[in-house]
């Protein structure tokens, strides 16, 4: 803990959110990921929320350029990122401006006093300065001249204006570690990996660092710092992650689970490239990386592989997932195990690429040609990309078919503290042992799971071929027979339908029956939760599961939703789950429909929650 | 490894072949039957993998593993096995359509990558399976079910496709020619990185006399030049004409049979810029070319990629909670 000088009242909270606002130029996604680091090694729960322009560098201080990191931190389960900032940190006058009407009154703003000049101002749309002309005083504002200060703690750094200039997110940052009490040797840390091979930056970056802090400290500007308390969590050893890093370390951590090579063919597409990223670091992990020449070689080479006997992935997002969906016909008439990981994103089209949404479910649970069943699972928070990754990864070779893992933009950018689990707690992938050669058919099946058996390329007695041509049951000859046809159709069905085992029974939060039952899936769950929390606090009737099989859907949900009145389906699209419920069991949920590219808040399900029970 | 022998009836599968009475695809099975045989691996360590078209049957009727996949992506799916198991002998059987129109991304980025698998484009110069349609390689003006008119796109030429994508080893052969075209697939076999050979095959139904002229035994010591690397470019019923480069410019040279002119190209299959100009020859003009038109050396993708593993040191027996820790992991307790 940093030792103040002087007499400064540390209050403790328990938790707070604070939205690290400037140009997309700023580097605010790195000093939000690395507050967000800072927090997690201080022991808080934390939940974040980069948002971000699709724009590389938009134009400087324009409105569309602002970047955005949201973070919210405490000392019990932190659920959300929050929905309306307690402290925003505006880099620039842009930032101000698109986010002044997302905090209330009474919030912290602190700014960087030096980039108010009269053309920034411009292009942010103001006509007078706002810290100047009173507009913001209802707000607690603390102007810092943060460019000057930069510039004078790196003054004899021999550094260029540019240079300088790009450290002052870096300053803030201190001011912030200092605010918040948390530790800056992570960052530190940072620092020194990251200019190794500069270490004149490295130096600015760290004396910019200790200045802000040292600033904040020294200045008597603040009139309060805070400390949040820890949150109590589950002994172990920690690391922050975010749903595309979970991903990834499922898929390696699936193939080490099943003693098999790992292949992952990608092609990049935001915001799922960094599942591509994260295994290109892990080359020496008995993963092989594969950067296709587009989505569907990606596909098509992890179809390769898995033939071959590689754990096999893909990942994409929404206009990916199109490309990739032929090969996955294929994948499911040749019976080959194949995890995908569809980051959605705002479509149709290249739509909203950076932002959130949940709108390819019905794609990855019906879009393909002919009757073409596979399994389609949904993860729920950014460390839960890991769980549901995994799991899906097990059920692919166990079931030897196509698994889908819906994350989205929302889960994939987002990080959380992510327990670092031990072999022992992980789950078995026992494949059952192949039969001998001669005994060996191709399409023979397990009584059990319907699954064929898995041989490939390379093992010795067991050469066959499979492909896209319908199969004749068992030896897997290419049959163009009618009676054929339906029974595999049938058996390729059943063998998804089976899946249904595997799903645990349905998890209520809240009472087992009653009035109203919100049922969520995917990236909807922190707010979903946290929204039916409050709305129980207060006494409303109304409880809440969270779906995680998309297909086949699990046994007991009918039974579950038929035991409340009324049923309320929050999710970032026009009603795809609805739709699938209504159809599964003429069931009338009623919708809560975002799509805005930004993920549903509590506030807004607890506001529908509230309209419909006191409806009644 | 251990050389394992088996011959070209090894690799004959038991399948009843389906293709035209008088394709020349049977022809260019038992090529690769024989060349398959040469390559000395034990059985289960050749894949043969296939995209969609007639020439696409082809795993049916090899007895090895075999992946008949759809339309265009045999590359793609094939560069998924070799890469993951680069012991494999992987074999690429396409089409004119399914390897340069709808597969034309997946075949260019394999040979840019140089990735070890031998691509066998059988080009009859139309799309049979599907009835009879104009394919990417068919001739300017044919009349086909979908060019009734004629066409109006200039077709591809493959092999110069494939030299001018900088190609480790491409080959030309011709169905019927069954001592030469199996030996162009011998060395494709033992090529490392991408071997690409084009065959000429004609197709009963729709081009069936797409390429008689060059098999024509009156005229086809004229209309046809095999190259081969060291020798002279030389050709013609009597032996008696030969190619000679103008600077950048292709001219022919008629001699008196016998002696052949010092000023008459020898062929390198080592040099790029000859292969470019030699696989544009088309008749009338030129001969067409058959034979390795290029054969280089140059690390393939699957070593590139097992170096750098080897560089970094492979750490996959490492605990599993080392593998998933950062460099900021913390403990709490």
């Amino acid at each position: 803990m940093i030792k103040s000088s002087k007499k400064i009242k540390v209050s403790e909270l328990a938790s707070i959110t604070i939205r690290f606002a400037g140009d997309s130029g700023d580097g605010i996604q790195l000093v939000g990921s690395q507050f967000a680091n800072a927090t997690a090694i201080a022991g808080n729960d934390l939940s974040t929320l980069p948002d971000y322009p699709a724009e590389i560098r938009a134009p400087a201080g324009s409105l569309g350029g602002v970047s955005g990191f949201q973070i919210s931190f405490g000392d019990e389960s932190v659920l959300t990122p929050g929905t309306r900032p307690d402290v925003l940190i505006a880099m620039n006058p842009a930032a101000l401006a698109v986010n002044i009407k997302n905090i209330d009154k009474g919030s912290v703003i602190i700014t960087n006093s030096d980039v108010f000049t009269p053309a920034a101002l411009e292009k942010a749309g103001y006509s007078a300065n706002p810290l100047e002309d009173g507009t913001l005083s209802n707000y607690r504002v603390i102007a810092i001249p943060v460019s000057a200060l930069t510039e004078s703690a790196l003054k004899d750094s021999g550094l260029t204006k540019s240079q300088i200039a790009k450290c002052k997110n870096f300053y803030m940052l201190g001011i912030m570690y200092w605010m918040y009490d948390l530790p800056l040797e992570p960052t530190l840390n940072w620092i020194n990996t990251k200019f190794k091979k500069s270490p004149e930056l490295a130096e600015a970056n760290r004396k910019v660092l200790m200045a802000g802090r040292n600033y904040a400290d020294a200045t008597e500007i603040f009139d309060a710092r805070f400390q949040i308390k820890k949150s109590p969590v589950a002994a172990g050893k920690y690391r922050n992650l975010t749903g595309n890093e979970a991903a990834a370390y499922a898929l390696i951590t699936a193939a080490k689970l099943l003693k098999r090579k790992l292949f992952y063919g990608s092609y990049p597409i935001t915001p799922a490239s960094e599942i591509l990223q994260t295994l290109a670091k892990h080359k020496a992990n008995d993963v092989v990386v594969y950067q296709a020449e587009d989505e569907i070689a990606a596909v098509c080479a992890s179809i390769g592989a898995s033939f071959a006997g590689c754990m096999s992935a893909t990942g994409t997002s929404g206009p990916g997932l199109s490309l990739k969906i032929e090969a996955l016909g294929l994948a499911v008439i040749a019976e080959l195990p194949l995890v995908v990981v569809n980051v959605q994103r705002g479509g149709p089209s290249t739509g909203l690429p950076t932002k959130t949404e949940q709108s390819d479910l019905l794609q990855a649970v019906y879009g393909r040609h002919g009757e073409s069943p596979l399994v389609v699972m949904a993860a729920s928070s950014p460390a839960d990309c890991f769980n549901t990754t995994l799991e899906a990864a097990r059920i692919a070779v166990k079931y030897m078919t196509p698994v889908i893992v819906l994350s989205n933009a929302y889960l994939s950018n987002g990080s959380e503290p992510f327990r670092i689990p031990k072999l022992s707690e992980l789950p078995k992938f026992a494949l059952p042992p192949l039969p001998e050669p001669e005994n060996y058919k191709p399409y023979m099946r397990d009584h059990d799971t319907l699954a064929r058996p898995w041989a490939g390329p390379g093992m010795k007695g067991y050469e066959h071929r499979t492909g896209g041509l319908e199969k004749a049951e068992g030896s897997g000859a290419i049959s163009y027979d009618a009676e054929n046809h339906e029974k595999m159709t049938k058996l390729r069905d059943e063998k998804v339908a089976r899946v249904v085992r595997e799903i645990p029974p349905v998890r209520i939060h809240g009472a087992e029956e009653g009035e109203l039952l919100v049922v969520g899936w995917g990236s909807t769950f922190g707010a979903i939760t946290q929204a039916v929390s409050e709305a129980r606090a207060t006494g409303l009737n109304v409880s809440a599961i969270h779906v995680r099989f998309m297909n086949p859907l699990p046994a007991d949900l009918g039974t579950v939703m038929r035991r409340f009145r009324k049923v309320l389906v929050p999710e970032e699209n026009t009603g795809q789950f609805r739709m699938m419920l209504r159809s599964a069991y003429a069931l009338e949920p009623i919708g809560l429909n975002k799509v805005q590219g930004q993920p549903l808040n509590s506030e807004e399900v607890l506001g529908k929650i509230k309209e419909i029970l006191r409806g009644n | 490894m251990e050389h394992t022998k088996l011959t070209a009836k090894d690799f004959a599968s038991t399948l009843p072949v389906k293709w035209c009475p008088g394709c020349g695809d049977f022809a260019i099975l038992n090529q690769i039957q024989k060349a398959m045989a040469g390559m000395g691996l034990p059985h289960e360590k050749y894949t043969v993998i296939s995209g969609i078209g007639c020439s696409s049957r082809f795993p049916y009727y090899v007895n090895t593993y075999g992946f008949h996949s759809i339309h265009g992506r045999a590359c793609a799916i094939a560069s998924g096995v070799k890469l993951s198991n680069p012991e494999l002998a992987v074999w690429v059987i396409t089409g004119d359509g399914d390897g340069l129109s709808i597969g034309g991304n997946h075949m260019m980025h394999s040979i840019r990558r140089n990735i070890g698998l031998k691509i066998v484009l059988f080009n009859n110069r139309i799309y049979a399976l599907t009835k009879g349609q104009a394919s990417p390689t068919t001739l300017m003006g044919a009349k086909t079910k979908s060019s009734p008119m004629g066409t109006i796109d200039y077709p591809f030429n493959p092999a110069r496709f494939a030299v001018g994508l900088d190609c480790t080893f491409v080959a030309r052969g011709i169905d019927t020619d069954m001592a030469g075209t199996t030996a162009l697939l011998e060395r494709a076999a033992a090529h490392k990185g991408t071997a690409f050979v084009e065959i000429l095959q004609k197709c009963v139904p729709f081009t069936d006399k797409e390429f008689d002229v060059l098999k024509d035994p009156e005229n086809k010591d004229d209309l046809l030049i095999r190259v081969e690397h060291g020798k002279p470019l030389v050709f013609g019923k009597n032996r008696n004409k030969g190619i000679v480069f103008n600077g950048l410019k292709a001219e022919i040279l008629e001699f008196k049979s016998g002696g052949v002119p010092s000023e008459v190209a020898v062929y390198d299959e080592t040099n790029a810029e000859m292969a470019y100009l030699i696989s544009g020859f088309q008749p009338p003009e030129f001969p067409l070319p058959i034979g390795v038109f290029r054969s280089a050396e140059k690390p393939s993708y699957e070593e590139l990629y097992y170096a750098q593993v080897a560089a970094i040191g492979d750490t996959r027996d490492n605990e599993l909670e080392t593998l998933l820790s950062g460099p900021d992991a913390w403990e709490t307790k």
